[in-house]
């Protein structure tokens, strides 16, 4: 690593020592997780031998595969149906400013601060109310709405660094509304609208407290899946679906973070 | 007269509403003609820039006319309006190319791509930067954007073109050099621009005629000779260059003839005042550059009597500050290197020479 001795933080004595244990503390048990997956011995926590056989137990257990396949049409459509919402929301709250600008916004990212459970439950005695039958539906469109805010946001701070001239420009040009959205707002918002519906997706596919109480029966999703084994047990299986989780979501959340940097 | 292009009929625009009103624009009547650079002075939040956009099509006017040759304009979005503008932040798009840029709102009108790229081309060598087509703006400087910004508002071949603030982005030097650049575009395409500028100099430098807003009304509108020489009034004369305001008595002589007098001590004999001019104290407007300046010992009746306050060197010319007593100063402009006049140093007494036909009586 390279340092900036311009940097005052560098006086400080022992400053490196302490970023590492903090680190440490960070991502250790994280490595340990992906270590003990490769693990021969059935008991997890104890090291005898090197193996992949734990990737494909898991990769060959149906209840597994079919927790995933729930797990992933939930993200896709809520991804899908959030990033649309979040589009028209961050596109209407650029357009000017108007009465209860403020209030709305608010209410835009407040999802991001209600305790999980309290929204849980919430839902859950909605659609009781409602009649609506638990399933994979009721969970999409729980995710749905807990993925607003997280695709919201990447695409309200594009917005807000674009001139709203180009717009104008484009109307100037004589392109209508639409030409307009399509040909130069559309191409210079996207990499926040997929960087927002890849950080939808896995929020979506992480969630466990929304999930386990408005999925029903036959609804059951990954992390719901792997609650329910290490309630058995932690074995190395569990560790090896961990990691597959765990790699999916650092693919996401760096291609989506990266994805954010581009600038013209 | 030739033929008239844009029409504002008493057009206002208020923004919000109760308390927060805002009335930014206030009956504002113009005639834009054929061909004609056309600027819109004044400073910020007279009401130029909305009118801008209201032309443009960009803000809905509260009430009153605009018209584009004879038919109305007020309900027709700017992708219906043969007019084009160039942004004050140019907005250029920045994920397409210099060329794509420039073809943007020839595809839009349908004509085919080999055609619009033909027009590019025309638009690039127009604005002198040929072999910058494949660029994308960001790897433009701020000049060169500014053309691009150009190219791209006149390739449609708009009725209208409208500038808003194009050049104030831009350094002195660069600034320059655009406005040469401007007037030529101006005269070689024949569009009219409608040029929008807080910029006086700029103003008097490029345009046909200029119109002087303040308060979201139009002042005083003429050609940069008319503006400068015979400002109406006191907003005007000090907006445009450098004025000296002095009070004055004004008295109508038997001869259809009027006398001015100044500082207490001196008439001048004015041939002509406005019609409907109303005598008594008047304030009066004299540009410094045609007062001038004696030695004490030449100075006759005909000068205004005072002495130099400070004395400021500009290069290509020196400018005197004159007491005249009674709290009254003026500034006095001479040329350098004529050798038509003396130096004179701090603390001289000095007489001020002032032509009868330098004096404008100002409309309070």
């Amino acid at each position: 690593m390279k340092v900036d001795v311009s940097n005052p933080l560098w006086r400080f004595r022992g400053i490196t020592s302490t970023a590492m244990f903090f680190f440490a503390y960070l991502y250790l048990p994280i490595v340990i997780l992906l270590a003990l997956s490769f693990n021969e011995n059935k008991l997890a926590t104890i090291w005898t031998g090197f193996t992949t056989d734990w990737y494909v137990t898991a990769l060959s257990n149906d209840d597994m595969l079919r927790a995933a396949k729930n797990s992933i049409i939930v993200a896709v459509s809520a991804t899908i149906l959030a990033t649309i919402a979040a589009t028209f929301a961050a596109m209407g709250m650029a357009r000017g400013r108007f009465r209860g600008e403020v209030g709305v916004s608010a209410m835009l990212v407040l999802p991001l601060l209600v305790p999980e459970i309290v929204t849980a439950i919430a839902t859950l005695l909605f659609f009781v109310a409602l009649g609506i039958k638990l399933g994979l539906i009721t969970v999409i469109i729980a995710h749905t709405v807990f993925c607003i805010p997280f695709a919201y946001l990447p695409i309200r701070a594009r917005l807000e660094g674009m001139d709203p001239a180009l717009a104008e420009a484009a109307n100037d040009l004589y392109a209508n509304e639409w030409q307009a959205f399509r040909r130069v707002t559309m191409p210079l918002l996207w990499p926040g609208i997929l960087s927002g519906a890849m950080l939808s997706f896995i929020i979506s596919l992480d969630d466990f407290v929304i999930s386990y109480f408005v999925g029903g029966a036959g609804a059951t999703t990954l992390p719901i899946y792997i609650f329910g084994m290490i309630r058995i047990g932690i074995t190395p299986e569990v560790n090896a679906v961990s990691a597959m989780m765990l790699i999916v979501s650092i693919v996401f959340v760096s291609v989506s973070f990266l994805i954010d940097r581009i600038r013209y | 007269m030739s033929e008239v292009v844009i029409s504002a009929r008493s057009v206002s625009k208020i923004f919000g509403s109760g308390a927060d009103k805002v009335t930014a624009l206030d009956a504002v009547s113009v005639d834009i003609f054929q061909n004609e650079f056309f600027t819109m002075l004044g400073p910020s939040g007279c009401g130029k820039t909305t009118l801008l956009r209201l032309i443009g099509g960009f803000e809905e006017a509260s009430s009153g006319k605009i018209l584009l040759e004879g038919n109305e304009l007020n309900d027709l979005p700017p992708y219906k309006r043969p007019i084009n503008t160039v942004f004050q932040s140019y907005a250029l798009f920045p994920h397409l190319t210099v060329r794509q840029n420039i073809t943007f709102g020839l595809e839009m009108q349908g004509i085919d791509r080999a055609k619009a790229n033909h027009r590019a081309d025309e638009m690039l060598e127009l604005v002198r930067l040929a072999q910058y087509g494949d660029r994308v703006p960001s790897q433009l400087s701020g000049g060169q954007q500014q053309r691009i910004a150009l190219a791209r508002a006149l390739a449609p071949a708009p009725k209208v073109l409208l500038l808003d603030e194009p050049l104030s982005a831009l350094d002195l030097k660069l600034r320059k050099e655009m406005q040469v650049e401007l007037k030529r575009l101006q005269t070689e395409t024949g569009i009219t621009f409608v040029f929008v500028t807080h910029d006086q100099e700029e103003a008097l430098a490029m345009s046909d005629r200029i119109a002087v807003m303040q308060f979201g009304k139009i002042q005083q509108i003429g050609a940069p000779r008319e503006i400068y020489d015979e400002p109406t009034d006191r907003f005007v004369a000090d907006f445009i260059g450098d004025s000296n305001f002095l009070p004055g008595n004004l008295v109508a002589a038997a001869n259809g003839k009027h006398a001015l007098t100044l500082a207490n001590q001196h008439v001048i004999e004015l041939p002509s005042v406005r019609s409907g001019q109303k005598t008594g104290d008047v304030t009066i407007s004299i540009r410094p550059e045609r007062l001038g300046l004696v030695a004490e010992n030449l100075a006759d009746q005909t000068h205004l009597m005072g002495s130099v306050k400070s004395v400021i060197y500009f290069g290509t010319d020196t400018t005197y500050e004159i007491d005249l007593g009674n709290d009254q100063t003026v500034k006095v402009r001479t040329q350098n290197g004529t050798g038509a006049m003396d130096d004179f140093g701090r603390g001289e007494r000095v007489g001020v020479h002032v032509p009868a036909d330098a004096i404008r009586v100002l409309v309070d």
